[in-house]
């Protein structure tokens, strides 16, 4: 049996430990409101964008004269997987969970005799990713100083990719996110960038607009932006999932550190009144030894 | 009324401006040019310039850095990269736009040259016109 000044101490520790857990826990609920916030606020945008671009790719889209990068390269040897993790843990699954479907992804990818080109952003995806395939990374983008997301920080990505893009790195481009759905649910998921596939929305199809300057023209203007949007949608989608998934982990080791803590409660319980057993036992035995 | 739109202005960040409007200045990549209802539906891009709305209370001016356009009968959006309140533009904000795009005409290949300098030209008139020395 344990002494008591151990349980003791084991108590102490698991109640601080769940202070920490409970501040953390609601720091994430705040900065959740706050990503939320953000996500919707830049909905009107996205969704606009992509109508338009539904609109514009759908009629020019089967011409042969379609931009590389609606078109792509018409090859997908070369595969690049930009993979969108967080900077930090103690967030639940969150990380490994789009991790694991990279990883998936590139055993695929592999098995079909595919080079996979690999591109990190956050600090928690490239180290799970170097441990197994370190030779396939090829960049990586810091966002650990980034306090507030903003639309730059998904333009420098994008300037990034397209650079590679223009330097023929690589044929097709997918990003790796997590959509939020929940507080207790995000789903990792793969959206292909380059070539872009926009889908024509059905009510757009009645309006012909006329394009100033010419359509190819704005379309080479405009789909360099879609990277750059889809990008930052997927960031702050990301961001939502993130803070929603160390909400719920924190409030999961909250509870359980209560849990613990009872659990030892009773244990220290126990022991003493064993301790005072004995002693009475002890006393009485020696009162009637007299 | 027939002869108002809605006007919508955002930006990927936000949603800037919703209004009713009687007519809007846009700065076209082609010139400026003004909507009103019952515009011909038109997707245009922008260059960097003044985006004036003019509405029942009012009038609202932004400073946009690009983006584009949609127009029809009755409404008009504008997807602004960035856009800012005329109000709220500063020198240090219009400076640093102006060393990137210095910048990026620095290096921009030959054929692309042109491009670069007319939107660093287009950036310069905005901070002539705001009164800001442009060369800072």
């Amino acid at each position: 049996m344990p002494n008591l000044k151990d349980l003791k101490n084991r108590i102490a520790s698991v109640k601080s430990t769940r202070k920490i857990t409970k501040a953390m826990q609601m720091v994430a609920a705040a900065k959740l409101r706050r990503a939320q916030d953000a996500a919707e606020a830049s909905r009107p945008y996205t969704e606009r964008f992509n109508a338009v671009l539904g609109a514009l790719s759908a009629s020019v889209g089967g011409s042969d004269s379609a931009p590389r990068l609606l078109a792509g390269t018409g090859k997908d040897d070369v595969q690049l997987l930009v993979v969108m993790t967080a900077e930090r843990g103690l967030c639940g699954g969150f990380n490994s969970s789009i991790v694991k479907l990279a990883k998936t992804r590139i055993a695929e990818l592999q098995a079909a005799g595919k080079t996979v080109k690999v591109l990190t952003v956050g600090k928690k995806g490239r180290e799970q990713l170097n441990r197994e395939f370190g030779a396939l990374l090829i960049g990586h983008v810091d966002l650990s100083s980034v306090k507030r997301l903003g639309y730059i920080n998904a333009q420098e990505i994008a300037k990034d990719i397209l650079g590679r893009f223009d330097g023929e790195e690589f044929d097709v481009a997918t990003i790796f996110y997590s959509k939020f759905v929940n507080v207790v649910s995000q789903i990792p998921t793969a959206l292909q960038v380059i070539p872009a596939a926009y889908e024509a929305n059905d009510d757009d199809a009645g309006a012909l607009y006329d394009y100033e300057p010419s359509e190819e023209a704005i379309l080479a203007d405009l789909l360099p932006r879609g990277v750059a949007t889809q990008i930052f949608a997927a960031l702050l989608e990301n961001a939502a999932s993130e803070q929603g998934a160390r909400m719920s982990a924190m409030d999961n080791a909250t509870r359980n550190a209560g849990d613990m803590i009872d659990k030892l409660t009773i244990q220290y319980n126990r022991s003493r009144q064993a301790v005072i057993t004995n002693e009475l036992i002890e006393i009485i035995s020696g009162a009637e030894a007299l | 009324m027939a002869n108002t739109v809605q006007f919508d202005l955002v930006s990927p960040e936000r949603k800037l401006a919703s209004v009713v409007a009687t007519e809007v200045q846009i700065p076209g990549a082609d010139g400026d040019l003004t909507a009103m209802a019952g515009h011909e539906p038109t997707i245009l891009s922008l260059r960097p310039g003044f985006l004036t709305i003019k509405g029942a209370d009012g009038e609202e001016q932004f400073v946009v850095t690009g983006g584009f356009a949609e127009l029809s009968a009755d409404a008009i959006s504008v997807l602004a990269e960035m856009a800012l309140p005329t109000s709220e533009v500063t020198p240090e904000i219009l400076a640093e736009l102006v060393s990137t795009a210095t910048q990026a005409h620095e290096t921009a290949a030959v054929d692309t040259q042109h491009e670069t300098q007319k939107l660093l030209a287009d950036l310069i008139h905005i901070a002539e016109h705001l009164g800001f020395d442009a060369h800072l």
